[in-house]
């Protein structure tokens, strides 16, 4: 364990300030802050190992929440358990917090400015573009085929015009996953989670 | 907003606020703009917290500011949500504290679980077939946010002011070209169709 080279209080305060910065310094939101964290985490203060640092970052990104937020508390749980996780995410969140705050609360004395309401009227569209091009591009990623392409479109459609919850879309999604897993590769062996990858893993 | 639901809203505004982003924190797959779709569907759609030209501003804004997008809107919709209720400033920023420690309690739980015993099954098929059936349906909650979010309040219609609506539109299909084929930054594209706004609706 790296951290016990520290001491304690030390840890706790570097990874603070490592993820305050990371959160203060990126623009544009999550995944630009990767290169970022790798430089701070890997190379700088060598926290953990690149390959290490990759493997968590496919975790962070196929899990729930702010893929940001879950690579700091991984980071800060290596470092120091459950606080250390706590000191990393709140590192990550506070610039967020503090800065949004501050435009929150000198935005509301704008809103009837003729200059910004007309420039909002322009930014609405715009950001409305800007959830459509993510569409798309992770409908690239998620490999769409002929079989699975109805999955997005009647998720969509549900939730436009039925109203219904995406909460309700997600869970139903990996049930439904989890299900089809099942039927389609039926494991011989019951008792253990066939691990497939893992044997790979170990290798490293 | 109906009058029965703010006053009911603003007894428990604070736990409601808590559960909706403890909720959005945990089934929030997809990264921030998967998230955007669950933030839209509880804060507009189901509480009328905002309105949806008021939350495209707090994306806008989530955007162009540095740090996460799901916290940057997080925090906004807190402060919003409270204030949209009529309460005071301090009380506000109370909402905002309240949603982005919400949001980011689940992935606090779920990592530390995930480290402490769960990381070598994050590899196995069983949780592979998960994912691969999340995947799908995340591209359909970012097409549902995308549909939803053109409203006459952020596009206006051709009946109401033919010419804002002409404009969005036109600002609309810019955006995405810009962004998507010609990979202008997102941040940059914004600042280009605020003057647009600014020459064009001034």
């Amino acid at each position: 364990m790296k951290s016990k080279e520290f001491t304690t209080t030390n840890v706790y305060w570097e990874s603070f300030r490592t993820f305050f910065k990371i959160g203060m310094f990126t623009l544009g939101g999550g995944y630009a802050m990767i290169p970022i964290i790798e430089e701070e985490v890997v190379n700088k203060h060598q926290w953990v190992k690149k390959d290490e640092l990759l493997d968590l970052i496919a975790i962070a990104q196929s899990c729930p929440g702010v893929f940001a937020i879950n690579i700091s508390i991984f980071i800060g749980y290596k470092l120091n358990k459950v606080r250390g996780a706590v000191v990393t995410a709140l590192g990550t969140a506070l610039p967020s917090f503090l800065i949004i705050l501050a435009i929150a609360m000198f935005f509301h004395q704008f809103e009837d400015n003729r200059v910004i309401a007309a420039m909002f009227k322009g930014i609405r569209p715009a950001v409305v573009a800007l959830i459509a091009v993510p569409t798309f591009n992770l409908g690239r990623q998620a490999q769409l085929s002929r079989f699975t392409i109805w999955i997005p479109i009647a998720s969509a459609l549900l939730i436009w015009l039925l109203g219904v919850s995406p909460i309700w879309i997600i869970i139903t999604a990996g049930l439904g996953g989890y299900v089809w897993g099942m039927l389609a590769s039926p494991s011989p062996s019951k008792g253990g989670d066939d691990l497939i990858d893992n044997s790979k893993k170990s290798m490293q | 907003m109906t009058t029965a639901r703010r006053a009911c809203n603003e007894q428990m505004i604070y736990l409601y606020l808590f559960i909706t982003f403890f909720e959005i924190g945990l089934f929030g797959f997809g990264g921030g703009y998967g998230m955007l779709s669950l933030i839209q569907h509880e804060t507009v759609e189901h509480w009328h917290w905002m309105s949806a030209s008021e939350f495209t501003d707090i994306v806008a804004i989530s955007q162009m500011t540095p740090g996460p997008i799901g916290i940057n809107s997080a925090t906004y919709c807190g402060y919003t949500a409270v204030k949209n209720a009529g309460y005071p400033m301090p009380m506000a920023i109370l909402g905002s504290l309240t949603s982005t420690f919400a949001l980011v309690l689940p992935s606090l739980i779920l990592m530390v679980l995930i480290s402490r015993m769960f990381m070598k099954y994050m590899h196995t098929r069983t949780v592979e077939s998960v994912f691969q059936g999340l995947r799908p349906a995340v591209v359909g909650l970012l097409a549902a946010a995308t549909l939803l979010l053109c409203t006459p309040d952020n596009f206006s219609t051709p009946h109401e002011n033919p010419w804002q609506f002409f404009i969005s539109c036109f600002l609309f299909v810019s955006a995405f070209f810009g962004v998507k084929v010609m990979k202008i930054n997102p941040i940059r594209m914004m600042m280009y169709c605020a003057l647009a706004g600014l020459l064009l609706f001034y």
